[in-house]
């Protein structure tokens, strides 16, 4: 049975911050949500539209540098970007290629956790250590939480 | 193979135009084009920008970490990593695989190769190939295709996806894996995930065959443009089988030089460096090997799936062969050293990779439980496998508290490096003419480059997209034309 809601988080694990997503993830492993699927990969591919079938609601989390502190919650659409060009697409380009290849998108918001350094081989920050305990605790509010996740948007949102 | 361009006496004397980042490959790269006084093409670089930090990285790490650890060196192909690092620690600890560990290492392999070669035609080949290089970039990329081929575009996806769930069932995660174990595969496989498999695996090789269909189609339309475009003659190096046969995972190293004559053949890779030795250039981070016996200037080759379907003797599954066969006797040899053919071998290739999928699935020594060997120990590692973008080497040196010394990683990315600016330069030779520049001359030379689908972020460290930035300099640095191509793929001044 495919869980209704997909947490998909995604960075390289060896580069500084950009460890952010899989980090979070790994925390919430621990939790053992109900109806909640958990995946990680270290960048988004075409593929992954398919992973989007059948969910009543989706959540991507990715480092940003561009966010604001701790970090920005916003709604998601399809959009037809130049990273379709590219061996790593935007959360918006899947739902865009999901769109063209499957029809209506499920409901999808991203989750952007502030980060500042992504050299190869750095632990991550001290400030996307803070960032990620609160990011952690918005996730348990969204999971735990039976209303629409508008109200929980944060004002800024900017591109990863 | 001459230079006479990129050896230009007096480069001070002459105009740059300077195009960064190169759009639809990987990583950050820059193609810099030398104009003379007459605003003709004179000098042409494909640049690295970034440098490589994973050689440091992995320094002071234990020996069995490393399959694991190389993993995070590229999100694009970690299991070529994975397996290759695995083959060189094979070495350290003197193991011979058993037959059980070297098939599931295969099955990783062809699962490895034929997703990402389904994500290179039908995501960043073909709609350059469908639409025509200088059609509307609005359009031209896989959303485009997926409006005017959608089943073509779902073929795409679903041929990922399979091979994405090859690498998970062999692996033992969709990422991250730790299938490949120092010694063997710490996994076999259940007879329920080799029926999963099993299932669709009939659809697979069909759809990899319209595949190979569609890219013969569109090349056999316009020969003289796809065999002429980015033209130029080179060496070829890959594995090969002892019989001759394309072999992805292991085999002896050959090199073929332009006309077909070998330079070496069979040779033991753990001595690799004896034969291709890397130069450093001081405008690229990135190296330039070359095989010593031919020296600097005429040592340079190409890797990837045209050197390793021109050097093999046969593809050791039915259908590829058969198409095998086609390319290699169309036109009378004519595409054989094509820069576009590329795209069609890698096609070739990816039907292999379904064929030799089914062939595995049927043999009982993946679900075998003898899975792990070790012999003697040894200070010293070289694993070699060709990669979805061609010949993969890790070289790693252990100290006696089993941690690594030094390692030095030749990606496919670097082996073509001099092939591709060959690639730009002939392009530019043919389309770009002084101060005319334009969108779709720009395109021209990305499609030779992406032809040999370069991944800069794994012969670097670049992270991250950047819009296309085009620049025209004179010789005494004044930018004299600009054009940036921003994220929605609109060009502007």
């Amino acid at each position: 049975m495919i869980a209704p809601l997909l947490i998909f988080a995604y960075g390289n694990p060896s580069r500084g911050d950009d460890a952010l997503g899989p980090m979070l993830l790994e925390q919430l492993e621990a939790l053992n949500l109900p109806g909640v699927e958990l995946l990680t990969d270290f960048q988004l591919q075409v593929e992954h539209a398919i992973d989007l079938k059948g969910r009543e609601q989706v959540l991507f989390v990715d480092a940003s540098v561009s966010c604001l502190p701790p970090f920005t919650l916003s709604r998601l659409y399809p959009e037809k970007d130049r990273s379709f060009t590219s061996h790593a697409m935007s959360p918006a380009a899947v739902l865009q290629a999901y769109q063209e290849l499957y029809g209506e998108a499920p409901p999808t918001w991203l989750l952007a956790v502030h980060g500042e350094s992504f050299e190869l081989g750095d632990p991550l920050s001290a400030a996307a250590q803070n960032n990620l305990g609160q990011a952690f605790a918005l996730v348990q509010t969204l999971c735990a939480s039976h209303q629409a996740w508008d109200q929980f948007i944060m004002p800024a949102t900017q591109n990863t | 193979m001459t230079f006479e361009l990129e050896t230009a006496d007096h480069p001070e004397n002459l105009k740059r135009v300077v195009i960064e980042p190169v759009t639809r490959v990987e990583g950050h790269g820059k193609v810099t084009l030398l104009l003379d006084e007459d605003n003709r093409i004179h000098q042409a670089r494909f640049h690295i920008v970034e440098f490589r930090g994973f050689e440091k990285f992995i320094q002071g790490r234990p020996y069995t970490e490393v399959p694991v650890l190389v993993q995070r060196l590229c999100g694009i192909c970690p299991v070529s990593h994975h397996l290759a690092a695995s083959k060189a620690m094979d070495m350290i600890i003197g193991a011979t695989l058993t037959p059980s560990a070297d098939k599931l290492r295969r099955l990783m392999h062809f699962g490895q190769i034929l997703q990402s070669h389904a994500l290179h035609f039908f995501y960043l080949a073909s709609p350059d190939l469908l639409f025509g290089f200088d059609s509307d970039p609005a359009t031209r990329n896989i959303v485009g295709v997926a409006a005017a081929y959608p089943e073509i575009a779902r073929q795409g996806v679903a041929l990922r996806k399979y091979g994405q769930e090859v690498i998970r069932l062999t692996a033992g995660k969709r990422i991250h894996g730790t299938g490949a174990i120092p010694g063997g595969v710490n996994k076999n496989l259940s007879v329920a995930e080799r029926d999963f498999l099993l299932k669709d695996i009939e659809q697979i090789i069909a759809w990899s065959q319209g595949a190979v269909d569609l890219i013969r189609k569109v090349y056999c339309e316009r020969p003289e443009f796809h065999n002429g475009f980015g033209y130029f003659r080179s060496s070829f190096m890959s594995l090969v089988r002892p019989d001759g046969a394309l072999d992805f995972y292991h085999g002896g190293l050959r090199a073929r030089d332009e006309h077909g004559q070998d330079i070496f053949d069979h040779l033991d890779y753990s001595n690799y460096w004896d034969y291709v030795h890397e130069e450093v250039k001081p405008w690229s981070y990135m190296k330039f090997p070359f095989i010593r016996s031919r020296g600097r200037e005429e040592g340079w080759y190409r890797v990837g799936p045209l050197a390793r379907v021109n050097n093999c003797d046969f593809i050791p599954t039915p259908l590829a062969e058969a198409e095998r066969r086609v390319f290699t006797e169309f036109d009378g040899g004519s595409a054989t050293q094509a820069t576009l053919a590329f795209h069609w071998t890698r096609m070739i290739e990816m039907l292999h990779c379904a064929e030799g999928i089914q062939e595995l699935l049927h043999d009982d020594d993946l679900l075998g439980d003898d899975l792990i060997s070790k012999g003697e120990r040894a200070l010293r590692g070289v694993g070699v496998i060709e990669a979805p973008r061609g010949t993969l080497i890790h070289h790693y040196r252990i100290n006696e508290d089993e941690q690594i010394v030094r390692a030095n990683l030749i990606v496919s990315t670097t082996h073509n490096n001099q092939a591709m600016n060959e690639a730009v330069r002939q392009v530019a030779l043919q389309y770009l003419d002084g101060n005319s520049l334009t969108e779709g001359l720009l395109n021209h030379i990305e499609v030779a480059i992406r032809a040999f689908d370069p991944c800069l972020s794994c012969a670097t460290h670049a992270v991250g997209k950047m819009p296309l930035e085009v620049e025209l300099i004179d010789a005494e640095g004044k930018e004299i034309d600009r054009m940036v191509r921003n994220a929605s793929g609109a060009c502007g001044v």
